[in-house]
């Protein structure tokens, strides 16, 4: 399906009839169906199966031990991702933004950067978070309202998360210049960074301004694009007329289309794109082909604006599923390996369950902290006046 | 007082006393910093070879190389945005945005992530980024050329913002500034920008962040900034001559405001006239009047009047004096509260 012609050429008068793969421009415009191939170009090394396939450009050797390295990952992010979402069912959380369905793209994408390199996340990214030793315990902060995120960005070379669409894709452009700058890149042991953002940004001008800034600086960048299928309620035929890998090219640089619930095949196609941006070759735009399986927050309904047929289909390309029968069918991992892995996702979601309801009440005052690094005498009198205000209630009726 | 870190007053071109114009101040503050630091780093649309449109950046590529003076791409949302990006890096870039009216494009990354990362992050993420920006009309421009938007930014916790009005403030306020590790929003009179004063670099600067008396008096108050620190000084001078005796005070900072020096002016005096090119309404202007009817309440023998630009988008060149706050109406302003 999907041939660059299907989407650049007009629709014939009489709209052809939907297939399982391609939506009709009318399911399209009342935003019901997405895309739910990736087209001929979609990189893929273990099928929806579990059977591993080659592709002529991107190779992979991996041992099974790296395999079932991944696996876990995906589980235990899973696991955490369901947790929250319940946290926020039961009232703990504010919201929840799920990351269900694109395990393999955050993983495959997460343990493709070193530790040298540096990642802008969007606000999704909770596999790759844990990819960066940032801990679930670390996010659900701000999704309860007690902070905007608790990590150390530079520490863990993992930036806040940014939930203005696009922002992030200019500041990592000037990141990446920066490692230029300072002569990182050229070599094996070249730095690298890589930015995270979803089908819905394409169309926000920071993310194009970003695509300009780094072609022009030959920045380290590699634009991670998860192309969810939605943006909320809109499909990304409405962000696009083109697959948006293609994009790339208009801008000077290389764009490759991933399953993105393949754990293996992100993997390949981002340590490639790492590569290549060590060693002086970037800007690399991936779009990573995957599927949000929950709403897009948990403030959405998706059932308003998606079939259910449409879901059905992508549950049989489960990133976690083909992974599992992959390790299974080759003798890579027995019984005990997957019971232990599900006892080990158990546990963190109860650490994360336990963390998230013992989370201390920020006190007041804090809000007037880090406004400034060089504090302001006026925000100062401000706290002051606020503060011996609510001294007035002390031992008072209220 | 001496700011901190400014012993690098020897860095400069040339340590004796010299008569320079705004633009020259201003080149000569970043061509200071760029030598003692070299993560200083200039960036902007033709800021390199052209060397500015005002050729405030003039020589720099020159001397410091592509690397550190940056031809960027025409896009301000990109400038900021990459700025972030590098200061997070390590680096300190100075950005110009070529005009005030050109700003908007950058406002989303000014106001969502260069305010906000340091409060976000709990001061893990130091953006020690200037945001150079030509203000204010009197230069018979094409529309967006001549606008005055400090109010958006002094709105905006996170940000700090500042207007020179004269070329040895430009110098050491830009110095400064770039040494501050909060964003500072640094807004440049343009039509002041050939104006000449005498820089003696061995006279040590005021901190940033503070207000200054120009002109002592007793009859009213004068708080200004940017372009109209020299209309009210033309005012007082013209209103010598009636009689009036007018205190006028550069306020410098914006955001934070240093209003001591106001308050103890308006005690003494018991009226305030603020004048600014920019629209009253919502605006910084609005806020002086606020703060200083609730300090010096008792005081004042008058209404806080301002004269600023109208509540109108800025007009076609040949209404900008119209537009534009002048003598006469500043004079007119002191009249009034006078006649009160």
């Amino acid at each position: 399906m999907s041939s660059p012609e299907r989407w650049s050429q007009p629709q014939p008068s009489g709209a052809p009839a939907a297939t399982a793969a391609q939506p009709t421009a009318e399911q399209v415009i009342a935003g019901l169906r997405a895309t739910s191939e990736g087209g001929p170009e979609l990189v893929q090394l273990l099928t929806p199966e579990g059977e591993r396939v080659d592709h002529p450009d991107f190779h992979l050797d991996i041992t099974p031990e790296e395999l079932r390295g991944l696996y876990r990952d995906m589980v235990l992010v899973r696991r955490a991702d369901r947790e929250a979402n319940a946290l926020q069912r039961q009232g703990q959380l504010g919201l929840w933004v799920p990351l269900l369905g694109q395990e393999a793209a955050q993983i495959g994408a997460g343990r493709a950067l070193r530790p040298t390199d540096m990642a802008f996340p969007s606000y999704r990214e909770h596999g790759v978070a844990w990819c960066r030793g940032v801990h679930p315990n670390e996010i659900v902060g701000m999704f309860r309202g007690v902070d905007h995120g608790a990590w150390d960005p530079v520490e863990r070379r993992f930036h806040p998360y940014t939930i203005v669409i696009g922002n992030q894709c200019l500041n990592a452009a000037g990141y990446a210049m920066g490692q230029r700058f300072d002569g990182k890149v050229g070599d094996d042991n070249g730095e690298a960074t890589m930015v995270f953002f979803g089908d819905g940004a394409t169309s926000q001008g920071d993310v194009h301004e970003a695509f300009v800034w780094a072609a022009v600086y030959d920045a380290p960048l590699v634009f991670f694009c998860q192309n969810n299928q939605w943006a909320i309620s809109e499909p990304t035929e409405r962000q696009s007329r083109l697959p948006l890998y293609q994009r790339a090219r208009g801008y000077g640089f290389p764009g490759i289309r991933v399953d993105g619930n393949d754990v293996l095949a992100t993997l390949a196609v981002a340590r490639w794109a790492l590569e290549e941006c060590r060693h002086g070759n970037g800007p690399v735009l991936i779009e990573a082909f995957t599927y949000r399986m929950d709403s897009h927050t948990t403030s959405d309904d998706a059932t308003r604006y998606r079939l259910s047929t449409e879901v059905e289909e992508w549950k049989l390309k489960d990133p976690i599923e083909r992974v599992k029968a992959h390790l299974s069918r080759n003798g890579f991992a027995d019984h005990d390996f997957f019971d232990g892995v599900e006892a080990e996702a158990d546990e963190l979601a109860a650490v994360l369950r336990e963390h998230c309801v013992n989370l201390p009440e920020p006190p007041p005052g804090r809000m007037f902290d880090n406004v400034y690094a060089e504090p302001s005498p006026a925000l100062r009198a401000q706290q002051d006046e606020y503060e011996t205000y609510l001294a007035g209630f002390a031992g008072g009726e209220h | 007082m001496a700011a901190p870190t400014m012993d690098r007053s020897t860095d400069t071109p040339s340590a004796a006393p010299q008569k320079i114009t705004m633009i020259k101040g201003l080149n000569q503050a970043l061509r200071a910093t760029m030598e003692a630091d070299p993560k200083v780093i200039v960036m902007g649309e033709d800021v390199g070879k052209l060397g500015g449109v005002f050729r405030v950046t003039d020589g720099l590529q020159k001397d410091f190389g592509e690397q550190r003076v940056l031809d960027t791409p025409l896009s301000e949302s990109g400038i900021i945005g990459t700025a972030i990006g590098l200061a997070i890096r390590g680096y300190r870039p100075v950005c110009e945005i070529q005009f005030d009216g050109f700003i908007f494009p950058g406002f989303d990354q000014i106001v969502s992530q260069l305010a906000k990362l340091h409060y976000r992050t709990q001061g893990r993420i130091k953006l020690p980024i200037v945001v150079r920006v030509p203000f204010g009309g009197g230069i018979g421009a094409v529309e967006h050329h001549s606008e005055s938007p400090e109010s958006y930014f002094a709105h905006t916790a996170g940000l700090k913002v500042v207007a020179c009005s004269n070329p040895v403030d430009a110098h050491w306020m830009l110095r400064q500034a770039i040494e501050c590790d909060d964003p500072v929003l640094f807004f440049e009179p343009k039509r002041r920008y050939h104006e000449k004063a005498e820089l003696d670099p061995s006279i040590a600067p005021q901190p940033l962040f503070s207000s200054r008396v120009v002109r002592k008096g007793s009859t009213a108050t004068i708080a200004t900034y940017g372009p109209m620190v020299k209309t009210s000084l033309d005012a007082a001078t013209a209103g010598a001559e009636d009689g009036l005796d007018l205190e006028v005070i550069d306020l410098r900072s914006l955001s934070p405001l240093d209003l001591a020096p106001v308050y103890e002016s308006v005690r003494r005096t018991g009226r305030l006239i603020v004048v600014s090119e920019a629209p009253s309404e919502a605006s910084i202007t609005g806020e002086i009047a606020a703060k200083v009817q609730q300090e010096c309440f008792y005081s004042l023998e008058a209404p806080v009047l301002r004269v600023t630009g109208f509540d109108t988008p800025y007009p076609p060149a040949k209404l900008e004096e119209n537009f534009l706050p002048d003598l006469d109406r500043v004079l007119a302003a002191v009249d009034r509260s006078l006649a009160w």
